[in-house]
């Protein structure tokens, strides 16, 4: 496909894909390479070992970002990418991983030391574990937060609030109470197939069932019913009730 | 700053020099809300504990219940001081998973006002730089000018720092020929006049030299390994720079140089941003004398509202435009992460998006987070006065770093 738009360009990815591939051997489960970008699953044991070689004898020298992310259909259901970034070659790979609730993944604060604080923030918000990083406390979150709020069954506000309380003469912590439910709008075109039943469909389950399918081969099998009386097709008359009201009233008194 | 001395259990009971203290989280030096814990040996800082995520308010997380359109606002806020910056690398990171053609005004445009962004950002970095070791009168003039830059953005966009005027496709409306005939005259006649006064009250002071010269020396081995960029990198003396390593937008078909540093200390990063503004002026200079006429936003009409008469006239047009500002568009399942050069450094965006009008997640690097880490390693043995100068140096804003 050929590249329309400006996003920035690095070297070529021709070859590269493939070579690493063949370099890590065994530790690569499965490899992409969908809008221009590389990524390499791995095996979570080898993290280090993968990414020492990569750093080492590929000169991927830098270690940009690790970022979290939370698919909880899934068995394993955390991914953490670490961006990397070759300053020599030019060029920028994405290197992932899977892992669980309890499966810590290896730490690589030996490797770059800016990966500490990295781990320590998808620790925080997923609650992923890093053996090997000695300082795994919490970044982002509030002192003394309880769970892992980027994860998608957390809800978006939270569980806690907290206000400062001019009796308390101090900021208190309390449960979320909303004084309207939190609205979520699913634009979604109901057309392009929604993953919830719209109101009014849940009486439905299934298509209606019916003995024999209707088909509209002769007026009978229409279901449009009995043809009508021929009179009704008649004008109405003019002597019609209606029109005899002239509008006048009528001397009661 | 609270001030607490420890009692040493093998001292019996003298008070020893070792005390911790706290700096900030209101601290006019903090830039914002850092809360570092120190601990000091007389006025020599032995170790730094900075603690973020005060200003955590979970931009990724609300952006993750936003359309790809609504969530572009937030970027502004993240470093609110190269709000265009922020947006330009969401709006790439879109146009990617799309693999959207930008007009080419569009992205002149955009190139002209993240220059712009990157000098009103410097200006106020470098005024608080030198208003954190002592100077006073350079940060008045220069924020002067960053002042005349948010006007230029209020009339681009209608306001002045929360623009979210990149849009996926190009720009949401183009600027009148009489902005760009001032930004020219602005940067021939104002610009340099004050910004070169404002320096030079400040390049050759021996005050500031005292306070920034050999202070947070990095090596460039560290440098790299600690995931500096920007200036910060560069000062390190690696060229170093995503608009010319990895251009994007117009910026291949711009002439600048990249200023480096010799010394890696805090002088040298502050030098790096004073030369990296002549050349934002060099580029806006080009923007100008090239910036062809033409349309400002893709013609895709999957992501490009209709024009405001054609809604007036035609009911298919206002449909067009229900439909994108309710439902938004969609974007092709897939995952990218585009990195472009913000004035603090590489401000990256991961998106993963699977298909739907909102993205699945939305990762954003932030530039302070790898510095920042780095300030136990470069505050080590130097004195509490020079924290701030390194924090300057540093260029941090925590709307970014905490997100």
């Amino acid at each position: 496909m050929a590249v329309l738009h400006s996003a920035p360009k690095f070297a070529t990815n021709d070859g590269v894909r493939e070579a690493l591939v063949s370099a890590l051997g065994d530790a690569v489960l499965s490899s992409s390479e969908d809008h221009g970008e590389i990524i390499l699953t791995v095996k979570r044991d080898m993290i280090v070992d993968v990414l020492t070689t990569l750093r080492d004898d590929h000169a991927y020298q830098q270690m940009m970002e690790i970022a979290g992310v939370d698919f909880p259909e899934r068995a394993e259901r955390f991914e953490v990418v670490y961006m990397l970034l070759s300053l020599t070659k030019n060029h920028r790979i994405m290197i992932k991983l899977s892992t669980d609730e309890v499966t810590p993944v290896p730490s690589i604060t030996d490797l770059w030391p800016n990966a500490g604080w990295l781990e320590r923030e998808v620790f925080d918000l997923y609650g992923v574990l890093f053996a090997g990083n000695n300082d795994l406390r919490r970044i982002l979150t509030d002192y003394g937060f309880e769970g892992h709020p980027f994860r998608k069954d957390f809800p978006l506000t939270g569980y806690t609030e907290l206000r400062y309380s001019e009796e308390e003469k101090r900021v208190v912590y309390e449960p979320v109470e909303l004084a309207q439910d939190l609205r979520q709008f699913d634009f979604l075109s109901p057309w392009e197939g929604t993953e919830y039943t719209l109101p009014g469909d849940e009486k439905a389950e299934g298509p209606p069932e019916v003995d024999k399918p209707k088909v509209t081969e002769k007026p009978a099998d229409t279901g449009a019913g009995p043809k009508a009386e021929k009179l009704a097709d008649d004008k109405v008359s003019p002597e019609a009730p209606a029109m005899k009201d002239s509008g006048e009233q009528e001397d009661d008194a | 700053m609270s001030m607490q001395l420890e009692e040493s259990p093998t001292t019996d009971g003298e008070v020893v020099n070792n005390y911790t203290i706290n700096f900030g989280p209101q601290h006019p030096a903090a830039h914002g809300v850092l809360r570092m814990v120190m601990e000091l040996d007389g006025e020599i800082i032995e170790r730094v504990d900075p603690h973020v995520g005060l200003l955590h308010r979970g931009t990724e997380k609300l952006i993750e219940h936003k359309t790809y359109l609504q969530a572009l606002p937030y970027f502004d806020r993240l470093d609110y001081c190269s709000p265009l910056c922020q947006e330009h690398s969401y709006v790439l990171a879109i146009e990617k998973l799309l693999n959207l053609e930008v007009p080419e005004r569009a992205q002149y445009l955009r190139v002209l006002f993240a220059e712009l962004t990157r000098i009103s950002n410097h200006m106020l970095n470098m005024g608080a730089h030198v208003l954190d070791v002592g100077a006073f009168t350079p940060n008045l003039w220069i924020m002067d000018l960053r002042e005349d830059c948010m006007n230029f953005f209020e009339r681009a966009s209608g306001a002045r720092m929360h623009s979210a005027w990149f849009r996926p496709g190009g720009v949401h409306q183009d600027v009148p020929e009489k902005l760009l005939v001032d930004i020219g005259e602005w940067l021939d006649n104002r610009f340099f006049q004050l910004f070169d006064d404002a320096m030079s009250l400040v390049i050759d002071n021996r005050i500031f030299k005292q306070r920034n010269v050999d202070i947070a020396v990095v090596s460039r081995d560290d440098a790299v390994a600690w995931g500096f960029s920007g200036p910060m990198i560069r000062a390190a003396g690696i060229p170093w720079d995503l608009r010319k390593s990895q251009p994007y937008d117009v910026y291949d078909r711009m002439d600048f140089d990249i200023p480096v540093g010799t010394n890696s200390d805090c002088y040298d990063r502050f030098m790096v941003r004073v030369n990296e503004i002549r050349q934002s002026a060099r580029i806006i200079r080009q923007c100008l004398a090239e910036i062809p006429q033409g349309p400002i936003a893709s013609d895709d009409g999957k992501v490009s509202p209709p024009k405001r008469g054609a809604m007036k006239q035609s009911m298919e047009s206002l449909i067009h435009h229900f439909k994108l500002y309710t439902e938004g568009f969609h974007v092709p399942a897939g995952e990218v992460y585009v990195a472009t050069e913000s004035p603090k450094g590489e401000f990256g965006v991961y998106l993963v998006s699977d298909g739907t009008n909102k993205p699945y997640r939305c990762k954003i690097r932030p530039t302070a987070f790898s510095h920042l880490q780095a300030m136990d390693m470069m505050c080590k043995g130097h004195m509490l006065p020079d924290a701030t100068a390194i924090l300057g140096a540093i260029d941090v804003v925590f709307g970014e770093c905490d997100r």
